[in-house]
């Protein structure tokens, strides 16, 4: 090329300044995000004037709403004598007069104190799961948790969820006795036969036979008088709490070498996963009483949560199995080179990790579960919609829908908001802790 | 790669060969499906012997060293560790994996957990040693190792040469009775192999019984008293290191350390 020299050395090190203003702050945001071509500026007026027209017609009706009626026609003349006449609102007094039967069903008024302390019980419960530096010995707490739930919500006998209980202990007994003497096969398969045919043929009776002698208990409540975001709420938080471990354990089965266990897992999960979850919610209502021992008038939220369950734990497995699969091969190795065994591995190594990836699928399933848990109106269950329909069928609040869909329609959006967002904070909380 | 590049002296004098057999290896064949990746394998290890693998890619140097604490399966022959009998019982294999280390090319360290909760988990849960006892001998291995601040840390926070030698102290803290290293240094960049290839001679100079595939040659000739060279599954030669490098017999070695000394 020329001849400049190629050497050069500097001499003074360029000090930091700051950047030019219209690169920082709030001017560089919108001229970024909102005008940073004609087309987006064009874009950005359209909207506003959208957001606009959407709120000068939607925010009078609300904020005008009536909270304070007993009956359609009663709000209708407090909106005619407040108004010029033509001017819209909202008669909110169907969630204030109503708001016990969308939270509660026909749940017996005097009773309302134990779901909500089922609902505190089960928070105490999740809580060594949801913070795992508290102490490990709450984890007993998470244990008797489930089974202080049910008998608060449906009452009876207090020996009915001790003698269900009592089947998860057949379960581990026969773990721990069969992979002892017999093969691992041998044992995971009876480590869920024994404890069914216990829980079908023995447990009833049991429960029965010592309420004879011991008789405690609390008032019994119908599956029928459950209904509204309670019912939602029951549904949704007994599936996910058990469909996450059910799930996690047909993804393992999944990958399983053992032959018998990995077919079932993935007949299983294939079944579950092909047919509609209303179709399975039909058969929890028809066809499951042909399944159980003659005479045994088994519950039909019982049946629901059962069916929403392993629809749930089908989805998770897949999730989860995503999970493993992302794992390096390296980790699996890792355990396996310093002796630890299968579930040592898949507990302290793979586990942590797989679930780590799979949170966001892992909620969403969650998610779309607890939406879908509207779907047992279908067969005549109470839940918000049930109720809003019953509500809507009465003389009083005849001719309503808005307000009361908008009303279910938020509290579903807040609690599947908070979930996604409870997704997030441990998503970032993981990120920090283990990079 | 093939100079000696250590800069101190080795110190050979704790590193003598007992009679008894750490491993042994008799008629062991291996197939993936129907590719017969290990033939005809024979080799019996002393305790106390340091024996580098070296041989092109692909000739089943990591399957080899990867059956001997069962990762991988071999379907004839014999394998018998610290005299256990490799079979498909899984109580012989996990105890025999207790007490047979193995450092893999890519650490294989758990990222989750922390460096000493890394080092401590196997022998708190698959030899029942108290947390705290544990933790102890956790961090004696790592300053060992010479990276004992580093103990709080997760492992993506580490260099590369640190979190090799973190697996070196993992796989210490099981106080294992041989150790396997495969291709421990070939991930790493030039300048923290020789962190690694220290910690490694070290070891040797306690005693300690080591198989080790590598390409090192600086490291074969200053600890190892076997190199073995594989070629297509098989054994193909395997002598002292001065012997075998100075004077390789078969032309398959000749002509393979003609290419790695060539470059
Ligand atoms: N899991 C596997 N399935 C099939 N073939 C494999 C598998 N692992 C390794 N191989 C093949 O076996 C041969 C030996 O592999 P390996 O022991 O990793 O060689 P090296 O470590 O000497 O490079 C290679 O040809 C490789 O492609
Ligand atoms: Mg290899």
């Amino acid at each position: 090329m020329s001849d400049t020299p190629i050497t050069y050395v500097r001499d003074t090190m360029l000090p930091q300044k700051a950047p030019p203003t219209s690169e920082i702050g709030p001017v560089r945001w919108v001229r970024e995000n909102l005008f940073s071509s004609p087309m987006n500026a064009i874009l950005t007026i359209l909207s506003l004037y959208i957001v606009y027209t959407v709120i000068s017609h939607v925010g009078p009706w609300l904020i005008n709403g009536i909270w304070d009626a007993d009956s359609l026609t009663e709000c209708r003349e407090i909106i005619a004598a407040s108004g010029d006449g033509h001017h819209s609102a909202a008669c909110f007094g169907v969630i204030t007069a109503r708001w016990h039967q969308l939270v509660f069903g026909y749940y017996p008024s005097e009773l309302y104190w134990r779901p909500v302390l089922a609902l505190l019980v089960f928070f105490v419960g999740i809580a060594p799961v949801l913070f795992p530096s508290l102490p490990r010995k709450l984890f007993i707490v998470s244990m008797i948790a489930p089974f202080l739930c049910f008998w608060l919500l449906w009452g009876g006998s207090i020996w009915l969820p001790i003698s269900i209980a009592l089947g998860f202990g057949v379960g581990v007994v026969a773990f721990k006795l069969l992979s002892a003497s017999a093969s691992s096969l041998v044992a995971i398969i009876g480590a869920i036969v024994l404890p069914l045919i216990y829980w079908l043929y023995l447990s009833g009776p049991l429960a029965s036979g010592l309420a004879s002698i011991v008789p405690l208990g609390i008032e019994f409540v119908p599956s029928r008088s459950f209904g509204g975001f309670m019912l939602s709420i029951v549904i949704g938080l007994s599936a996910i709490v058990i469909s996450l471990p059910l799930g996690i354990l047909l993804a393992l089965g999944r990958q399983s070498d053992l032959f018998i266990i990995k077919t079932c897992a993935v007949v299983f999960i294939e079944v579950i996963r092909g047919v509609p979850l209303i179709v399975w919610l039909f058969t929890a209502q028809l066809l499951l009483n042909y399944f159980l021992p003659p005479g045994s008038n088994f519950d039909l939220t019982l049946r629901v949560i059962i069916m929403v369950t392993l629809f749930a734990s089908a989805y998770i497995a897949e999730v989860v199995r995503g999970g493993l699969a992302a794992l390096p091969k390296g980790q699996y190795e890792g355990g396996d080179s310093l002796g630890l065994n299968y579930w040592q591995s898949m507990q302290l190594i793979i586990l942590p990790q797989a679930l780590k990836i799979s949170i966001p699928g892992i909620v969403n399933t969650f998610i779309g579960l607890f939406k879908d848990t509207t779907l047992v109106v279908f067969i005549g269950l109470f839940d918000p919609l049930g109720i809003a329909s019953a509500i809507r069928a009465t003389t009083e609040w005849n001719g309503i829908y808005w307000e009361l869909f908008l009303f279910i329609g938020i509290m579903f959006f807040i609690s599947c908001f908070s979930m996604g967002r409870y997704s997030l904070y441990l998503e970032k909380k993981l990120q920090r802790e283990h990079r | 790669m093939v100079e000696l590049t250590q800069e101190r002296a080795v110190d050979r004098s704790q590193m003598q060969v007992s009679d008894e057999v750490a491993i042994e290896i008799r008629n062991m064949n291996k197939w993936y499906g129907t590719f017969h990746v290990l033939r005809d394998i024979n080799l019996t290890v002393q305790r106390g012997e340091r024996i580098v693998i070296c041989g092109p890619s692909g000739s089943g140097k990591s399957t080899l060293i990867r059956c001997i604490n069962r990762l991988e399966e071999h379907q004839a022959g014999d394998i018998i560790v610290d005299g256990t009998e490799l079979s498909s019982d899984l109580k012989n294999i996990d105890k025999i994996r207790s007490e047979v280390g193995m450092c893999f090319q890519h650490f294989n360290l758990f990222p989750h957990l922390t460096i000493l909760e890394n080092c401590t988990l196997a022998p708190i849960w698959v030899r029942n040693t108290p947390k705290k006892e544990a933790e102890e001998i956790a961090m004696h291995f790592l300053e060992k190792v010479k990276i004992p601040d580093q103990a709080h840390k997760y492992p993506g926070m580490l260099s590369g040469g640190q979190q090799q030698r973190v697996a070196i102290a993992r796989s210490l803290c099981m106080k294992p009775r041989i150790m396997l290293f495969d291709e421990p240094t070939s991930a790493l960049d030039p300048e923290m192999i020789k962190e690694v290839l220290d910690t490694m001679i070290e070891l040797a100079e306690e005693g300690m019984t080591m198989l080790c595939v590598t390409h090192e040659m600086g490291f074969a000739q200053a600890v190892a008293n076997r190199v073995i060279f594989m070629d297509q599954g098989q054994i193909v030669e395997q002598n002292e290191p001065t012997e075998f490098f100075n004077n390789p017999q078969s032309e398959r070695t000749q002509l393979f350390l003609s290419q790695i000394i060539g470059h």
